[in-house]
């Protein structure tokens, strides 16, 4: 079976040791994670993990049913690029002096769309968002132009295409399921 | 709920663990668990704590007590090298889902990560390993904690919790308010159950011609015995069980035909790869049981019922997957079924049972001559119980022989190591069994190898006086090993004879009464005697040196790859 891109994504309680009880999961399993990003979701107190990695749908699915199944885990589910939105960004630092001397730094900043966040007599900062492609893409070209001093990518987030919410459809069910109780 | 005022998160610890209907406790204390014990010597009179010889012992005697008792098991340890010493029986109890709550005390929390004295990263190790792992920091998250610990212990798929208890937070003075657990956001212990795939798993056994049910440890930690009886006698559905699904069903009801797996009973391993549509009841379809997946009932409809999704699909692909607990999910499909027979399908095992009996069970159970067997031991110690007697394993050759010819006509009748398979189980384990069950006679099979593993649990029978009847299956070798030595290593023996001890001296150092057995002519008397009363016993029986457990299915192959050692 061939090796696919995975995007999982996870929703948990913030307590004390949830990242380490995700990825002992993969660690388990000989799984690399290839990209994580966590961070507070839309609802308070609950937070958003976006992890990508490249494995069988077999396996992820199964990474995924063990992670649903840890208590502290509201909800984990898994994409594939074609279902998701998403997004990383990237940071590049180059010398002032020699992306002065490019000459072409206009046609550089369209073709990219670039933000500078800092300049200075020593050097430049960029900032780029996009696919792993193109950030990889600037990066690539900078090297070769004017060379990149320090490089940063983050991890990707993403959202769903589909119209369904599907933490606040189950924050619902477990509602129903607590006046039941 | 109830409320108590200025009173020490130690105190707090005992009134949660009474209103939580705990009763008993096996412990062992130390340092950082001290204001702990100091608060249960003011409730001996509601919590009966046994003091086991080690804290692996206390955790086995936990395991064993709540696998015979259905209640949550408690083990009550100290920090440091007492946390680390309960781990094999953390990973123990998550791989049978065995209901625990394990206290671990812990350094001040002024201290954690200092690499305080007899601190360890408890929640750290034990995450990966217990269904919730809790480090109490303070003594007002106490009784929250301890509900909360009680609730995913016990509800769902069972398994064990640690709490990691802080010093401090064991002095600190707080008001208490009880209040138990039913409910965490995060947490959905029973899946939903899907009325269509009830509907689909009675369509394809109403059509099934020859349907055949396997029966795990879901049905005894569900209390479905009665229900599985119903669904199966509706439908006249022959069953197996699992190592683990042992006692689900008694041995002499009709349609129990035996055991599955490696050391099965050759009918059920035959029949699985010859069902039109096999229906697993509570079981997670372990390599021991199912051998190579790529061969294993191919031609047959899948139905698996479990109230774990993430068994679902994780070594064999249901066709109709019903998630749900089986004390539900079962009596629903029973309502569905038609009657039926299968009568020629059912009288098809027989073939594999004259077989079996002709080529191993002969030999193993009624041999005449020779030495004495496992098997013919374990037969006799099952009739002179009047097959009523709990029966506890340790890991090897004992286990598998026990399993294989240990007669049940009680349910929650068998306490084993099966999924982490740990050496010096049964010993402490039987001490928790007789705990939970007085009344009733607990006979534990021991290999000598597995015995002296957790030897020193002869003090805690001593002092407690617990009334378990202990047998050495004493071969002089770690049997099991031997055993493969033989079959898949060219009789290369390496380490595995062993130099034993006087077993009844030992036994007699700590006042326990005993008998060995050398001829197959003293073998009943001795039984006899070890069961005339409610007394500890250790009888130790020097069985065949070079015996082997057949039939066997060796490990990856196909199910119906059958040995029969002939």
């Amino acid at each position: 079976m061939e090796n696919t891109l995975y995007t999982i994504t996870v929703f948990s309680e913030n307590t004390v040791g949830l990242l380490n009880q995700i990825t002992i999961i993969f660690t388990r399993r000989g799984l690399n994670i290839e990209t994580l990003s966590v961070s507070p979701s839309a609802i308070k107190g609950i937070h958003k993990f976006t992890i990508t990695l490249f494995a069988t749908e077999d396996a992820v699915k199964k990474v995924v049913q063990q992670i649903d199944k840890r208590v502290d885990i509201l909800k984990a589910y898994y994409n594939t690029d074609e279902g998701l939105v998403f997004q990383e960004i990237a940071l590049y630092k180059v010398a002032t002096d020699k992306l002065l001397a490019l000459g072409s730094i206009e046609q550089l900043i369209r073709n990219h769309h670039i933000h500078i966040l800092e300049m200075n007599e020593t050097c430049v900062v960029f900032e780029k968002t996009g696919h792993y492609e193109e950030t990889q893409q600037l990066f690539d070209e900078l090297s070769e132009s004017v060379g990149v001093l320090q490089f940063i990518r983050s991890g990707r987030v993403a959202i769903t295409k589909s119209k369904v919410e599907r933490l606040s459809d189950m924050l619902e069910g477990m509602r129903k399921f607590e006046k039941k109780e | 709920m109830e409320t108590k005022t200025k009173i020490t998160g130690a105190q707090a610890l005992m009134h949660s663990m009474v209103l939580e209907g705990v009763d008993t406790i096996f412990g062992y204390p130390g340092g950082a668990i001290m204001p702990v014990f100091d608060a249960l010597y003011d409730f001996d009179k509601q919590l009966n704590h046994i003091l086991t010889r080690h804290e692996q012992g206390a955790m086995h005697a936990a395991q064993g007590y709540a696998r015979v008792s259905g209640k949550v098991g408690v083990c009550l340890v100290t920090s440091g090298p007492a946390a680390t010493n309960t781990i094999t029986g953390i990973g123990d109890a998550l791989m049978d889902s065995t209901p625990l709550v394990v206290i671990t005390g812990q350094v001040g929390s002024a201290l954690l990560g200092t690499d305080a004295f007899q601190e360890i990263d408890v929640v750290g190790i034990t995450q990966p390993i217990t269904k919730w792992a809790y480090q109490i920091r303070r003594a007002e998250d106490i009784a929250w904690a301890v509900a909360r610990a009680f609730y995913i212990a016990r509800s769902g798929r069972p398994g064990p919790v640690v709490l990691d208890f802080a010093k401090n937070a064991q002095l600190a003075e707080i008001d208490f308010d009880y209040k138990p657990c039913t409910f965490i956001r995060s947490y959905m212990p029973i899946p939903e159950v899907n009325p269509d795939q009830l509907a689909l798993a009675a369509q394809l056994i109403n059509q099934a011609q020859k349907p055949f049910a396997l029966v795990g440890q879901g049905v005894v930690l569900a209390n479905a015995e009665t229900e599985l009886k119903e669904f199966l006698e509706k439908a006249n559905i022959p069953a197996a069980w699992t190592l683990l699904g042992a006692s689900a069903m008694a041995t002499d009801f009709p349609l129990n035909k035996g055991f599955l797996g490696m050391h099965g009973n050759v009918g059920p391993n035959m029949k699985t790869n010859e069902c039109d549509v096999l229906i697993a009841i509570g079981m997670r379809f372990d390599d021991r049981v199912t051998g190579d997946l790529n061969t294993y009932a191919k031609q047959a409809k899948i139905i698996h019922l479990d109230i774990d999704p993430s068994e679902i699909g994780k070594n064999v692909k249901p066709d109709a997957p019903v998630l749900g607990n089986v004390k539900e999910t079962l009596p629903e499909i029973t309502q569905m079924l038609h009657h039926a027979t299968h009568q020629a399908w059912i009288n098809s095992f027989t073939e594999f049972e004259v077989l079996e009996f002709d080529k191993v069970i002969q030999r193993e159970v009624h041999p005449t001559t020779g030495e004495i067997t496992m098997g013919e031991v374990i037969r006799k110690v099952s009739e002179a119980s009047e097959n009523k007697a709990v029966l506890v394993t340790d890991v090897g050759q004992n286990q598998m022989m026990a399993a294989r010819y240990f007669n049940f006509s009680e349910k929650r009748s068998m306490v084993t190591s099966g999924g982490l398979g740990t050496m010096g189980f049964g010993l402490p384990a039987a001490i928790g069994a007789k705990m939970a069950a007085p009344q009733r006679t607990v006979c534990t099979f021991c290999g000598d190898g597995g015995f002296q593993m957790t030897i020193q649990e002869l003090g805690t029978i001593m002092q407690e006086h617990i009334g378990v009847k202990m047998i050495i299956l004493n071969n002089h070798f770690l049997g099991m090993v031997r055993q493969w030595q033989e079959m898949f290593f060219d009789e290369r023996y390496s380490f595995t004879e062993m130099q034993n001890p006087d077993f009844i001296a030992i036994a007699k150092a700590y006042r326990i009464d005993g008998t060995e057995v050398r001829k197959r002519e003293e073998l009943d008397a001795a039984i006899a005697d070890m069961l005339k009363d409610d007394k500890p016993y250790l009888l130790v029986v020097n069985v065949e040196k070079k015996g082997m457990v057949y039939p066997m299915v060796p490990a990856g192959t196909c199910v119906t790859n059958i040995l029969l050692g002939d």
